[in-house]
Protein backbone atom coordinates (compact mmCIF):
# COMPACT_ATOMS: atom_id res chain seq x y z
CA UNK A 1 0.00 0.00 0.00
CA UNK A 2 1.29 3.29 -0.50
CA UNK A 3 1.58 5.41 2.59
CA UNK A 4 2.81 8.62 0.77
CA UNK A 5 0.18 10.32 -1.65
CA UNK A 6 -2.90 8.15 -0.48
CA UNK A 7 -3.14 6.89 -4.34
CA UNK A 8 -4.82 3.57 -2.60
CA UNK A 9 -2.21 1.71 -3.96
CA UNK A 10 1.19 1.25 -4.84
CA UNK A 11 0.75 -0.48 -7.98
CA UNK A 12 0.35 2.38 -10.29
CA UNK A 13 1.88 2.86 -13.47
CA UNK A 14 2.47 6.00 -15.86
CA UNK A 15 3.76 4.95 -19.37
CA UNK A 16 3.81 6.05 -22.64
CA UNK A 17 2.19 4.37 -24.99
CA UNK A 18 5.05 1.77 -26.98
CA UNK A 19 7.23 2.83 -24.24
CA UNK A 20 7.97 -0.60 -21.75
CA UNK A 21 9.00 0.80 -19.33
CA UNK A 22 6.74 1.85 -16.67
CA UNK A 23 7.63 3.29 -13.64
CA UNK A 24 6.26 3.95 -10.40
CA UNK A 25 4.96 7.60 -8.82
CA UNK A 26 6.49 7.92 -5.62
CA UNK A 27 9.40 7.69 -3.43
CA UNK A 28 9.13 6.51 -0.44
CA UNK A 29 10.65 6.47 2.53
CA UNK A 30 9.56 5.52 6.46
CA UNK A 31 11.02 5.21 9.54
CA UNK A 32 9.10 2.43 11.79
CA UNK A 33 8.33 3.47 15.39
CA UNK A 34 10.26 2.08 18.46
CA UNK A 35 9.00 1.54 21.86
CA UNK A 36 9.18 3.34 24.94
CA UNK A 37 7.18 4.29 27.90
CA UNK A 38 3.73 4.81 28.93
CA UNK A 39 1.82 8.01 29.11
CA UNK A 40 -0.44 9.45 27.17
CA UNK A 41 0.20 12.67 25.37
CA UNK A 42 -2.16 14.69 22.95
CA UNK A 43 -0.74 15.94 19.56
CA UNK A 44 -3.15 18.67 18.27
CA UNK A 45 -2.50 18.20 14.08
CA UNK A 46 -5.66 19.63 12.33
CA UNK A 47 -4.43 19.01 8.97
CA UNK A 48 -6.90 18.50 6.39
CA UNK A 49 -7.03 15.12 4.88
CA UNK A 50 -6.31 15.92 1.44
CA UNK A 51 -3.50 18.74 1.92
CA UNK A 52 -1.41 16.46 0.40
CA UNK A 53 -3.42 16.25 -2.93
CA UNK A 54 -4.17 19.45 -2.92
CA UNK A 55 -0.96 20.86 -2.96
CA UNK A 56 0.27 18.52 -5.70
CA UNK A 57 -2.57 20.12 -7.41
CA UNK A 58 -1.70 23.35 -7.07
CA UNK A 59 1.79 22.78 -8.44
CA UNK A 60 -0.08 21.49 -11.43
CA UNK A 61 -1.80 24.49 -11.67
CA UNK A 62 1.10 26.34 -11.28
CA UNK A 63 2.62 24.32 -14.10
CA UNK A 64 -0.29 24.98 -16.38
CA UNK A 65 -0.34 28.79 -15.62
CA UNK A 66 3.59 28.99 -16.78
CA UNK A 67 2.36 27.04 -20.55
CA UNK A 68 -0.87 29.18 -20.54
CA UNK A 69 -2.70 25.51 -20.67
CA UNK A 70 -5.92 24.96 -19.69
CA UNK A 71 -7.10 21.48 -17.78
CA UNK A 72 -10.55 20.00 -17.73
CA UNK A 73 -10.88 16.59 -15.49
CA UNK A 74 -13.58 14.40 -17.41
CA UNK A 75 -15.63 11.96 -15.51
CA UNK A 76 -17.86 9.41 -15.87
CA UNK A 77 -18.82 6.01 -15.64
CA UNK A 78 -17.18 3.42 -17.85
CA UNK A 79 -18.85 3.62 -21.15
CA UNK A 80 -20.14 6.80 -21.46
CA UNK A 81 -18.06 7.97 -23.81
CA UNK A 82 -15.33 10.10 -22.50
CA UNK A 83 -12.37 8.71 -24.96
CA UNK A 84 -15.27 8.65 -28.01
CA UNK A 85 -15.90 13.06 -27.04
CA UNK A 86 -11.89 13.34 -26.76
CA UNK A 87 -10.97 11.30 -29.82
CA UNK A 88 -13.60 13.51 -32.12
CA UNK A 89 -12.67 16.74 -30.45
CA UNK A 90 -9.12 16.13 -31.40
CA UNK A 91 -10.32 15.29 -35.04
CA UNK A 92 -12.38 18.22 -34.95
CA UNK A 93 -10.17 20.83 -33.09
CA UNK A 94 -6.94 20.18 -35.96
CA UNK A 95 -3.86 21.02 -35.67
CA UNK A 96 -4.56 25.06 -34.59
CA UNK A 97 -5.11 23.30 -31.10
CA UNK A 98 -2.61 21.15 -29.86
CA UNK A 99 -4.37 18.20 -27.14
CA UNK A 100 -3.31 16.28 -24.62
CA UNK A 101 -5.07 13.78 -22.55
CA UNK A 102 -3.73 12.08 -19.31
CA UNK A 103 -5.96 8.49 -19.30
CA UNK A 104 -6.78 6.94 -16.50
CA UNK A 105 -7.50 3.43 -16.14
CA UNK A 106 -6.81 0.42 -13.61
CA UNK A 107 -5.41 -1.55 -16.30
CA UNK A 108 -4.34 -1.48 -19.72
CA UNK A 109 -3.32 1.31 -22.33
CA UNK A 110 -6.53 1.06 -25.09
CA UNK A 111 -7.37 4.45 -23.94
CA UNK A 112 -3.77 6.14 -24.73
CA UNK A 113 -3.22 4.32 -28.06
CA UNK A 114 -6.82 5.40 -28.90
CA UNK A 115 -5.95 8.96 -28.68
CA UNK A 116 -2.67 8.34 -29.82
CA UNK A 117 -4.56 7.22 -33.16
CA UNK A 118 -6.67 10.25 -33.15
CA UNK A 119 -3.73 12.68 -33.16
CA UNK A 120 -3.02 13.93 -29.60
CA UNK A 121 -0.43 12.87 -27.20
CA UNK A 122 -1.69 10.94 -24.40
CA UNK A 123 -0.05 9.31 -21.14
CA UNK A 124 -1.62 6.02 -19.85
CA UNK A 125 -1.86 6.50 -16.07
CA UNK A 126 -3.08 2.77 -14.63
CA UNK A 127 -4.09 2.67 -11.57
CA UNK A 128 -4.15 -0.73 -10.18
CA UNK A 129 -6.47 -1.27 -7.92
CA UNK A 130 -6.80 2.43 -7.36
CA UNK A 131 -10.46 4.25 -7.90
CA UNK A 132 -9.20 7.68 -9.42
CA UNK A 133 -5.97 10.05 -10.27
CA UNK A 134 -5.00 12.18 -8.23
CA UNK A 135 -2.92 15.16 -8.53
CA UNK A 136 0.19 13.46 -7.95
CA UNK A 137 -0.29 11.21 -10.87
CA UNK A 138 -1.21 13.69 -13.12
CA UNK A 139 1.83 16.40 -12.01
CA UNK A 140 3.65 13.01 -12.91
CA UNK A 141 1.81 12.73 -16.03
CA UNK A 142 2.53 16.40 -17.21
CA UNK A 143 6.27 15.86 -16.97
CA UNK A 144 6.19 13.14 -19.25
CA UNK A 145 4.17 14.63 -21.68
CA UNK A 146 6.22 18.26 -21.49
CA UNK A 147 3.42 19.73 -23.50
CA UNK A 148 3.50 22.69 -25.99
CA UNK A 149 2.40 26.05 -24.74
CA UNK A 150 -1.09 27.07 -25.20
CA UNK A 151 -2.49 23.65 -25.30
CA UNK A 152 -5.87 21.98 -23.68
CA UNK A 153 -5.07 18.81 -21.58
CA UNK A 154 -7.54 16.77 -20.81
CA UNK A 155 -7.18 14.46 -17.62
CA UNK A 156 -9.58 11.24 -18.47
CA UNK A 157 -10.45 10.04 -14.91
CA UNK A 158 -10.94 6.58 -13.88
CA UNK A 159 -14.60 4.97 -15.12
CA UNK A 160 -16.55 5.94 -11.58
CA UNK A 161 -18.87 8.12 -10.22
CA UNK A 162 -17.83 8.14 -7.16
CA UNK A 163 -14.02 8.27 -5.75
CA UNK A 164 -12.72 10.98 -8.56
CA UNK A 165 -14.88 13.44 -7.42
CA UNK A 166 -13.26 14.26 -3.80
CA UNK A 167 -9.44 14.45 -5.73
CA UNK A 168 -8.57 17.96 -6.91
CA UNK A 169 -6.05 17.35 -10.16
CA UNK A 170 -5.57 20.65 -10.92
CA UNK A 171 -7.71 21.17 -13.29
CA UNK A 172 -9.91 24.52 -14.13
CA UNK A 173 -13.11 22.84 -14.59
CA UNK A 174 -14.62 19.32 -14.42
CA UNK A 175 -16.99 17.58 -16.34
CA UNK A 176 -18.75 14.56 -16.28
CA UNK A 177 -20.19 12.59 -18.84
CA UNK A 178 -23.36 10.67 -19.07
CA UNK A 179 -24.89 8.67 -21.62
CA UNK A 180 -28.75 8.26 -21.89
CA UNK A 181 -28.53 4.50 -21.48
CA UNK A 182 -27.44 5.18 -17.83
CA UNK A 183 -30.78 6.69 -16.45
CA UNK A 184 -31.65 10.39 -15.94
CA UNK A 185 -31.73 9.95 -11.84
CA UNK A 186 -27.92 9.06 -11.62
CA UNK A 187 -27.63 13.53 -10.16
CA UNK A 188 -29.00 12.48 -6.83
CA UNK A 189 -28.09 8.84 -7.20
CA UNK A 190 -24.21 10.40 -7.09
CA UNK A 191 -24.50 13.89 -5.69
CA UNK A 192 -20.93 14.73 -4.73
CA UNK A 193 -20.07 13.81 -8.35
CA UNK A 194 -22.85 16.09 -9.96
CA UNK A 195 -22.32 18.91 -6.88
CA UNK A 196 -18.90 19.46 -7.81
CA UNK A 197 -19.18 19.67 -11.92
CA UNK A 198 -19.00 22.62 -14.11
CA UNK A 199 -20.42 20.92 -16.92
CA UNK A 200 -22.35 17.56 -17.29
CA UNK A 201 -22.27 16.63 -21.11
CA UNK A 202 -24.89 14.37 -21.67
CA UNK A 203 -24.00 11.65 -24.45
CA UNK A 204 -25.90 9.89 -26.64
CA UNK A 205 -28.75 11.28 -27.85
CA UNK A 206 -29.11 9.73 -30.62
CA UNK A 207 -30.52 6.75 -28.86
CA UNK A 208 -33.32 9.01 -26.93
CA UNK A 209 -35.57 7.37 -28.98
CA UNK A 210 -34.92 3.69 -27.53
CA UNK A 211 -34.67 4.70 -24.06
CA UNK A 212 -36.75 6.29 -21.32
CA UNK A 213 -34.17 9.35 -20.61
CA UNK A 214 -35.92 12.18 -19.25
CA UNK A 215 -33.22 14.97 -19.95
CA UNK A 216 -35.20 17.67 -18.26
CA UNK A 217 -35.16 15.54 -14.94
CA UNK A 218 -31.46 14.82 -15.34
CA UNK A 219 -31.30 18.52 -15.76
CA UNK A 220 -33.39 19.51 -13.05
CA UNK A 221 -31.77 16.88 -10.75
CA UNK A 222 -28.41 18.27 -11.60
CA UNK A 223 -29.05 21.83 -11.10
CA UNK A 224 -30.63 20.87 -7.62
CA UNK A 225 -27.25 19.92 -6.56
CA UNK A 226 -25.56 22.66 -8.30
CA UNK A 227 -27.03 25.33 -9.63
CA UNK A 228 -24.78 26.78 -11.84
CA UNK A 229 -23.95 23.67 -13.88
CA UNK A 230 -24.14 24.08 -17.76
CA UNK A 231 -25.59 20.63 -19.51
CA UNK A 232 -24.88 20.14 -22.90
CA UNK A 233 -26.80 17.20 -24.60
CA UNK A 234 -25.19 15.93 -27.92
CA UNK A 235 -24.34 12.74 -29.44
CA UNK A 236 -20.41 12.17 -30.27
CA UNK A 237 -21.65 9.57 -32.58
CA UNK A 238 -23.74 11.66 -34.99
CA UNK A 239 -21.82 15.07 -34.11
CA UNK A 240 -25.24 15.95 -33.50
CA UNK A 241 -25.06 19.39 -30.77
CA UNK A 242 -21.18 18.56 -30.28
CA UNK A 243 -20.49 22.39 -31.70
CA UNK A 244 -21.63 23.08 -28.51
CA UNK A 245 -19.25 21.50 -26.29
CA UNK A 246 -16.32 23.34 -28.44
CA UNK A 247 -18.44 26.42 -27.87
CA UNK A 248 -17.80 25.76 -24.12
CA UNK A 249 -14.07 24.62 -24.82
CA UNK A 250 -13.30 27.67 -26.31
CA UNK A 251 -15.23 29.70 -23.88
CA UNK A 252 -13.50 27.71 -20.49
CA UNK A 253 -10.13 28.28 -22.33
CA UNK A 254 -10.71 32.03 -23.33
CA UNK A 255 -12.03 32.97 -19.08
CA UNK A 256 -9.44 31.01 -17.61
CA UNK A 257 -6.66 32.71 -20.26
CA UNK A 258 -8.37 36.28 -18.81
CA UNK A 259 -7.98 35.27 -15.11
CA UNK A 260 -4.20 34.07 -15.43
CA UNK A 261 -3.27 36.96 -17.26
CA UNK A 262 -4.98 39.25 -14.54
CA UNK A 263 -3.60 37.52 -12.00
CA UNK A 264 -0.08 38.02 -13.48
CA UNK A 265 -0.30 41.63 -14.01
CA UNK A 266 -1.37 41.62 -9.99
CA UNK A 267 1.69 39.00 -8.72
CA UNK A 268 3.91 41.37 -11.56
CA UNK A 269 6.01 37.64 -12.63
CA UNK A 270 4.63 34.47 -13.33
CA UNK A 271 4.07 31.23 -11.46
CA UNK A 272 7.31 28.99 -10.97
CA UNK A 273 7.66 26.06 -13.31
CA UNK A 274 8.42 23.14 -11.52
CA UNK A 275 5.76 20.28 -11.17
CA UNK A 276 6.12 18.48 -7.72
CA UNK A 277 6.57 19.32 -4.16
CA UNK B 1 -13.32 2.89 -2.80
CA UNK B 2 -11.71 6.33 -2.40
CA UNK B 3 -12.20 6.03 1.85
CA UNK B 4 -9.02 3.63 1.25
CA UNK B 5 -7.02 6.25 -0.76
CA UNK B 6 -7.88 8.91 1.87
CA UNK B 7 -7.07 6.34 5.01
CA UNK B 8 -3.94 4.94 3.56
CA UNK B 9 -2.69 8.86 3.08
CA UNK B 10 -4.24 9.80 6.93
CA UNK B 11 -2.17 6.38 8.20
CA UNK B 12 0.93 7.68 6.27
CA UNK B 13 0.73 11.28 7.95
CA UNK B 14 0.22 10.41 11.18
CA UNK B 15 3.56 7.97 11.05
CA UNK B 16 5.30 10.83 9.80
CA UNK B 17 4.35 13.32 12.47
CA UNK B 18 5.22 10.77 14.96
CA UNK B 19 8.21 8.43 14.21
CA UNK B 20 9.35 6.58 16.70
CA UNK B 21 5.96 7.06 19.15
CA UNK B 22 3.09 4.35 19.93
CA UNK B 23 0.20 5.80 18.16
CA UNK B 24 -2.93 4.69 20.69
CA UNK B 25 -5.84 6.91 18.94
CA UNK B 26 -5.95 9.03 15.84
CA UNK B 27 -8.91 11.28 15.58
CA UNK B 28 -10.44 12.90 12.62
CA UNK B 29 -13.40 15.02 11.69
CA UNK B 30 -15.50 14.09 9.18
CA UNK B 31 -18.34 15.84 7.28
CA UNK B 32 -21.28 14.53 6.36
CA UNK B 33 -21.58 16.70 3.21
CA UNK B 34 -17.69 15.39 2.57
CA UNK B 35 -18.61 12.50 0.32
CA UNK B 36 -16.98 10.08 2.52
CA UNK B 37 -18.88 7.31 4.35
CA UNK B 38 -17.40 7.57 8.03
CA UNK B 39 -18.26 3.55 8.42
CA UNK B 40 -15.82 2.98 5.12
CA UNK B 41 -12.87 4.75 6.97
CA UNK B 42 -13.31 3.10 10.17
CA UNK B 43 -12.84 -0.37 8.16
CA UNK B 44 -10.22 0.91 5.71
CA UNK B 45 -8.50 2.01 9.17
CA UNK B 46 -7.69 -1.50 10.59
CA UNK B 47 -6.69 -3.10 6.93
CA UNK B 48 -4.31 0.76 6.30
CA UNK B 49 -2.84 0.13 10.15
CA UNK B 50 -2.14 -3.59 9.63
CA UNK B 51 1.14 -4.75 10.24
CA UNK B 52 2.95 -0.87 10.50
CA UNK B 53 4.24 1.92 13.28
CA UNK B 54 0.15 2.63 14.06
CA UNK B 55 -1.03 -1.48 14.35
CA UNK B 56 -3.61 -1.42 17.37
CA UNK B 57 -4.08 2.27 16.94
CA UNK B 58 -8.10 3.23 17.24
CA UNK B 59 -9.62 5.36 14.49
CA UNK B 60 -12.23 8.24 16.31
CA UNK B 61 -14.41 10.10 13.76
CA UNK B 62 -15.84 12.85 15.27
CA UNK B 63 -19.48 13.27 12.27
CA UNK B 64 -19.53 16.28 11.33
CA UNK B 65 -23.70 17.43 10.35
CA UNK B 66 -24.16 19.80 7.59
CA UNK B 67 -25.66 23.03 7.89
CA UNK B 68 -26.25 26.06 5.35
CA UNK B 69 -26.55 29.41 5.84
CA UNK B 70 -29.15 31.18 3.33
CA UNK B 71 -27.96 34.38 1.14
CA UNK B 72 -31.26 35.66 0.45
CA UNK B 73 -32.89 35.16 4.15
CA UNK B 74 -30.12 34.79 6.00
CA UNK B 75 -31.10 31.57 8.44
CA UNK B 76 -29.14 29.25 9.46
CA UNK B 77 -30.41 25.55 8.95
CA UNK B 78 -29.62 21.70 8.96
CA UNK B 79 -28.60 20.25 5.76
CA UNK B 80 -29.29 16.26 5.54
CA UNK B 81 -27.69 15.88 1.72
CA UNK B 82 -26.03 17.93 -0.70
CA UNK B 83 -29.89 19.37 -2.49
CA UNK B 84 -28.91 22.39 -0.53
CA UNK B 85 -32.08 24.36 -0.39
CA UNK B 86 -32.70 26.19 2.54
CA UNK B 87 -36.51 25.82 4.08
CA UNK B 88 -37.49 29.47 2.22
CA UNK B 89 -37.33 28.13 -0.81
CA UNK B 90 -33.85 29.69 -1.98
CA UNK B 91 -31.03 27.37 -3.43
CA UNK B 92 -28.69 30.57 -3.07
CA UNK B 93 -26.91 28.73 0.28
CA UNK B 94 -23.42 28.40 1.57
CA UNK B 95 -22.34 25.56 2.93
CA UNK B 96 -20.96 26.57 6.81
CA UNK B 97 -19.79 22.86 7.93
CA UNK B 98 -20.14 19.35 6.96
CA UNK B 99 -17.64 18.88 4.37
CA UNK B 100 -15.03 18.78 6.43
CA UNK B 101 -12.06 16.19 6.52
CA UNK B 102 -9.19 16.93 9.21
CA UNK B 103 -7.13 15.35 10.99
CA UNK B 104 -7.59 16.89 14.52
CA UNK B 105 -5.26 14.99 16.71
CA UNK B 106 -3.62 12.05 17.86
CA UNK B 107 -2.97 10.34 20.83
CA UNK B 108 0.75 9.06 21.45
CA UNK B 109 2.86 7.28 24.58
CA UNK B 110 5.22 9.69 25.63
CA UNK B 111 8.31 8.50 25.95
CA UNK B 112 10.67 8.03 28.89
CA UNK B 113 13.67 8.58 26.92
CA UNK B 114 14.52 8.22 23.31
CA UNK B 115 17.98 6.55 22.24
Amino acid sequence: MCLTCGCGSDDVRVSLPGSSEPSHLHDHGHEHGHEHGHEHETLVLEERLLAKNDHLAEHVRAFLAVRRMTAVNLMSSPGSGKTSLLERTIAELGDGQPVYVVEGDQETSFDAERIERAGARAVQVNTGSGCHLDAGMVGRSLRALDPVPGSLLFVENVGNLVCPALFDVGEHARTVVISVTEGDDKPLKYPTMFASADLVVVNKIDLLPHVDFDLRRLEDQARSLNRDVTVLALSVRTGEHVRDWYAWLSSLAAHHEERTAAERREEGEPHGAAVGP
Amino acid sequence: MHELALTESLVGRVADRTVGRRVTAVHVRVGLLSGVVPEAMELCFDVATAGGPLAGATLVIERVPGRIACRACGARSPAEDLVLVCPCGSADVEVVSGRELTLSRVEVLREASCA
